[in-house]
């Protein structure tokens, strides 16, 4: 690879090549279109690039950059990956093509902007898995809110300007308690390097203070419960690409700053906060589940499911052991696969029928079979049926939360009964039963579609019977993450798990 | 035999029903039988080939490629194929090869005949893939996905409320038992390390003596595996208290019924635990416990048949009964003649169901016996195979039935323990119902006088020779399949427990005589013949009997008609308080009430703050210079006190 700077050209292509779009005039509709899909083709291109040269056998970053950028305050452009990052860098790559296809009708005012808005949103998103100091973490982190928030309330649906402003204000909250963890720490350390503040073995109470700072910007993201119910609102009002964005991408972000910040900047303080994690996080899973049982809106139920499975990925980062993280990181990819092409789903439908309602549905199987079909494997891959790519990522966390605590291993387990229920319900009432003849004039998947859900029908599958092709580019990463979390801390986080089980 | 051969069995299948699910409907239309009956041909040639390999002693035992791998966590695809896997194989591939053909006729004409194909090849396959695995993952795999299969087929008219219902019930009600079953393979890989089968059946007996502390009691770590993986068991073989799918499930197509919830998927839970027998051999406390379970079920399921009318249902609860005699073998360590039960049943309860079926295809979808009667002399051929099937059923001599039955009955009541006398005495009881109920069907639907409407009457007919061929030939297996293992005392060679020996060493029970074993035999044929002239009395002979008896006891009956009400309880007790708890506690009160309370009210709290504050900037300036003058005496006064 040399010193190409390939993950630069990721994070900018997109931005620069998105902002040159605006020089188009807004007439020309199919070139905007056209140049969009190009750009972020181009950019899965480089990603697939990246994929391929990375190392596999080290635990180190890769593609390192560092420029200084403000260097008396010791602020650094510094970017790198590792195999916690490089999944999901491919995953926001793959996602944005998707993103763009499915919008081309759907999308009729606005359409440079809105084009424009997302090629923004893939660069920071991507900025934000690569980047290696805080300050430029934070910046991107920021940054990404910016289009997403126009996206949901330029384009969305008619509740969008509540819907907004409710993810705007949370997700600022969050963000302004992690900045001032970030300042905290610059102020005692002086530095914004993430590998040098690594290397440092910060003092407990100071660890505590930054877990509990950085786990109100984080939790707000995943989002964990108590403080979820922005997601609902802003996957409901979202358009479809926004939707998918939010729950394949933007949700990720939190759990990935467990993994990346947390737990090597925090090891000690996420030990003794572990108990405290694993109940939120078994709480979202069957709160979460429970709660899509009673949904009226499809949107809103799948965006409620997001509750319930991103809980598997924060139990499964918080049992600490190797099938729990490795698990839980492979959910993070899987949610983004399955939840993405639910999202792309509805929004196809929607395209065609105006109503997100349950009840205007019914038997659609008969008008729309390959869709129903596709649907049908996305919701079994949901649901954790072996073979798909669900199963194995659920199975690993439950395994590992098992093996961490038993008991939040057997709650978390009962997520497969009401994972099954709500999600074949809402196939039930949607695909099955007495067909709603007013939907007879709906046509079946076009190739467009067909092109937009595809690729994810095959990932489904291609994870799920072959797994290591995913959890082979973890391995080494998350065993010495692992090791920096367990390394001093062993015997105290024994005693507090104890008292944990004695609550059982 | 080669490996790649092996590999073909479920391997061909599971390529017809790709290439049949994307093209059958648009270029092999009516011919969309053609790929999956290729396939499942090939596969049971493949599967008799399986057979004499192992007849000759070659086990297959080989992995196929690394699935999983997370740290100490690795899981293979691997197949095993030994006396236990042969005799599968056999079965299954033969009942769907049979059940293939069949459902040309059957199915003829149906809007979604190439899906319909598809998805029994689908079947096919993940049967196959789970008698084949040799490891727990990929029973794992197997199991659900018989259980998505079981769904497709159920719900395959899904237009039709019921159905769609039924097959989300089937798979939601199977999900219970696979939290239990998924927990049981968890904790063998924690405390094993492993979950290959030859790992965990040479190690499981270190763990012996082993507890883990549950709800502040310590319990025995192999009952425990044992009883998480029963739970499994219970959901797939629709054992109490997870019956309540099985009968429900008669809403899909006949066909689909005699192979997927008679002959084989629903006979997954006792090949499973067979196939661990290691670990429940270990804890007897897991052994009484499938024990009585099978018995139980036994007898519970086949009061409920005696009353109901849908000629299905009949034929469903006898199912459910049936698997419960396995269990009650296998709980009472006779593996071997549970599976020889499993094999045999498959054949005379899929040659039930596929006769029934004839009958509705007759009869114009008509499923209540009540509408029917006198059907013999408009369809002999049916009326002959199903006449040899109830009589298999119900044990009489000579036929696949009794044998097995048989041997299960002796091997409870020789087990040497309580458990195994009680399962015998249950069994015996379940005996005799099966006779009256099996019997009932027979007499009220062929004999008599038909009771339909004309215009059913006027289409009365044989069924075509597509489906009438399956069941003569199942006919065969319902008469000869037991000849495999007749009983020494009746101067056989127990070929069946001899041949699985190597897999399934019996467990010694109490030594009996020979004069007890002729006792118990003979008691058996007795009840048997007894439960037929009871059922000929009541139908045939007296026939105000039936409605005299349930003026009788009106209670009995609709308890019995109305299935114990299991269903209204799980309503009561489990449905309907998860949703108030999900609308009422979860939605309401926490999600909109609290969490949104605290979110919305936030803003809507500094909104009134302020703009109450705002109201002080009034612009009136003696409002100022008093507020003005107040700041100076409460300074002043601060400032005194210090």
């Amino acid at each position: 690879m040399g010193g190409f700077p390939i993950l630069s050209v990721l994070i900018f292509f997109p931005i620069v090549a998105g902002l040159g779009i605006t020089l188009f005039n807004r007439s020309k509709e199919s070139v905007i279109k056209g140049a969009a899909l190009v750009i972020s083709l181009l950019n899965f291109i480089f990603s697939l690039h990246m994929l391929k040269h990375f190392d596999k056998t080290t635990s180190t970053m890769q593609f390192v950059e560092r420029r200084f950028w403000i260097p008396t305050l010791d602020i650094n452009y510094f970017v790198g990956i590792d195999g916690i990052s490089i999944l999901m860098i491919m995953l926001s790559t793959l996602i944005t093509i998707l993103c763009i296809l499915v919008s081309w009708y759907a999308i009729h005012d606005k359409i440079k902007e809105f084009y424009v808005g997302l090629l923004l949103v893939e660069g920071a998103m991507i900025g934000v898995f690569c980047s290696l100091d805080l300050f430029l973490f934070y910046i991107f982190w920021e940054a990404m809110l910016i289009p997403m928030f126009l996206l949901i309330g330029v384009w969305g649906g008619a509740n969008r300007r509540y819907a907004t402003i409710k993810f705007f204000l949370y997700t600022l909250v969050g963000s302004v308690l992690m900045l001032v963890g970030i300042i905290v720490l610059y102020e005692l350390t002086g530095t914004f390097d993430l590998i040098k503040l690594m290397s440092l073995n910060l003092p407990y109470k100071l660890q505590l203070f930054l877990f509990w700072a950085f786990f109100a910007a984080f939790a707000v993201k995943v989002p964990m419960f108590p403080v979820h119910t922005w997601l609902p609102d802003a996957h409901t009002e979202a358009p479809t690409a926004g939707s998918v964005i939010l729950a394949a991408i933007l949700i990720k972000m939190g759990a990935y700053g467990f993994l990346r910040f947390s737990l090597p900047l925090c090891p000690q303080a996420a030990i003794s906060m572990t108990p405290i994690m694993l109940v939120l996080s078994v709480i979202a899973i069957i709160y979460g589940g429970l709660i899509c049982l009673i949904q009226t809106d499809i949107k809103r139920l799948i965006a409620y499911s997001s509750v319930s499975h991103m809980g598997f990925v924060t139990l499964g980062i918080f049992a600490l052991n190797t099938q729990g993280v490795e698990g839980g990181l492979l959910q993070m990819i899987n949610h983004g696969i399955i939840t993405g092409a639910l999202f792309l789903c509805i929004g196809i439908i929607y395209e065609r029928t105006h109503t997100r309602q349950i009840k205007d549905y019914g038997g659609l199987a008969r008008f729309t079979p390959v869709y129903a079909g596709l649907f049908l494997v996305f919701t079994f891959a949901a649901i954790g049926l072996p073979g798909t790519n669900g199963f194995v990522g659920e199975f690993l966390v439950i395994l590992g939360g098992f093996k961490a605590n038993r008991p939040a291993g057997i709650m978390a387990a009962t997520g497969i009964i009401i994972g099954a229920a709500y999600m074949l319900w809402l196939y039930l009432k949607v695909f099955f039963a007495t067909p709603n003849e007013a939907l007879a004039v709906h046509k079946d998947l076009s190739k467009r579609e067909l092109a937009v859900l595809l690729p994810l029908l095959f990932l489904v599958f291609y994870v799920g019977l072959y797994p290591n092709s995913l959890l082979s580019y973890m391995h080494q990463s998350v065993s010495d993450l692992l090791m920096r979390v367990n390394m001093n801390e062993e015997a105290q986080a024994m005693s507090i798990v104890h008292q944990f089980y004695s609550i059982f | 035999m080669s490996r790649d051969l092996y590999i073909l069995i479920p391997l061909l299948p599971l390529l017809s029903f790709v290439v049949t699910l994307i093209l059958g409907k648009r270029y092999f239309k009516r011919h969309a039988h053609l790929i999956p009956i290729i396939a499942v041909l090939s596969s049971w040639v493949l599967s008799i080939m399986a057979l004499s390999n192992v007849v000759s002693g070659n086990i297959f035992n080989e992995d196929i490629y690394t699935w999983i791998t997370s740290g100490s966590f690795s899981v293979t695809v691997g197949f095993l194929v030994d006396q236990l896997t042969a005799v599968m194989l056999i079965v299954v591939t033969t009942v769907s090869l049979l059940v293939h053909i069949y459902s040309i006729g059957y199915m003829h004409g149906e809007g979604g005949y190439s899906r319909f194909f598809a998805y029994l090849s689908l079947f096919t396959f993940s049967m196959l893939m789970l008698v084949m695995a040799n490891n727990f993952m990929q029973l794992y795999f197997g199991w659900e996905a018989v259980g998505l299969c079981s769904y497709l087929l159920i719900g395959f008219w899904y237009e039709k409320q019921s159905a769609a219902d039924a097959g989300k019930k089937a798979f939601v009600v199977n999900r219970f038992g696979d939290f239990g079953f998924g927990l049981g393979v968890i904790m063998i890989f924690l405390y094993l390390g492993s979950l290959h089968y030859d790992v965990v059946f040479s190690n499981i007996a270190a763990l012996q003596g082993h507890t883990v502390h549950i709800l502040g009691h310590n319990v025995d770590l192999i009952t425990l595996i044992a009883l998480l993986l029963f739970c499994g068991a219970v959901g797939k073989s629709a054992q109490i208290p997870l019956h309540v799918w099985l009968p429900d499930a008669m809403e899909g197509p006949t066909p689909v019924s005699a192979l997927i919830h008679a002959a084989t998927m629903v006979t997954a839970g006792v090949f499973m635990v067979a196939r661990t027998h290691d670990i429940f051999n270990l804890s007897h406390t897991a052994m009484n416990v499938v024990a009585i379970t099978g018995g139980v079920t036994a007898i519970f399921a086949a009061t409920i048949a005696l009353v109901q009318n849908d000629i299905k249902r009949v034929v469903a609860y006898s199912t459910v009964s049936q698997l419960g005699y396995m269990f009650m073998a296998c709980g009472v360590g006779a593996y071997a003649a549970g599976i020889f039960h499993l094999y045999t049943h498959a054949f005379f309860k899929a040659l039930l169901f596929l006769c029934a079926g004839s009958v509705m295809h007759a009869m114009q979808g008509e499923l209540d016996m009540q509408k029917m009667g006198g059907l013999k002399k408009y369809m002999p051929i049916t009326y002959w195979t199903m006449l040899i099937a109830s009589l298999s059923i119900s044990g009489i001599p000579g036929l696949a039935g009794f044998f097995s039955k048989d041997e299960i009955l002796w091997k409870a009541f020789s087990a040497g323990t309580y458990t195994g006398k009680f399962v015998w005495l249950l069994g015996t009881i379940a005996a005799l119902l099966t006779a009256f109920y099996s019997f009932r069907l027979i007499f009220v639907t062929f004999h008599g006088t038909f009771r339909g409407t004309e215009d059913q009457k006027h289409h009365l007919h044989e069924s075509p020779s597509t489906m009438t061929i399956p069941l003569l030939l199942l006919c065969v297996g319902a008469v000869a399949s037991g000849w495999v293992g007749i009983p020494s005392i009746l101067g056989g060679h127990e070929g069946f427990a001899h041949f699985m020996s190597p897999v399934i060493a019996q467990v010694e029970g109490a030594e009996e005589g020979h004069q007890v074993e002729m006792s118990v035999m003979a008691l058996s044929i007795i009840i048997g013949l007894v439960g037929i002239c009871i059922a000929y009395i009541m139908y045939m002979k007296k026939k105000e009997l039936p409605d005299k008896l349930s003026a009788m006891f009106p209670n009995v009956y609709r308890i019995l008609f109305n299935k114990y009400y299991v269903d209204e309880f799980y309503d009561l007790v489990i449905v309907r308080p998860v949703k108030a708890i999900a609308r009422g506690f979860i939605n309401e009160f926490t999600d909109r009430g609290i969490i949104e309370g605290i979110v919305n009210g936030i803003p809507a709290m500094i909104n009134d703050i302020s703009s109450r504050l705002s109201r002080i900037q009034s612009g009136i300036l003696t409002h100022y210079s008093m507020i003005l003058a107040l700041g100076l005496v409460v300074i002043a006064v601060i400032v005194l006190i210090k």
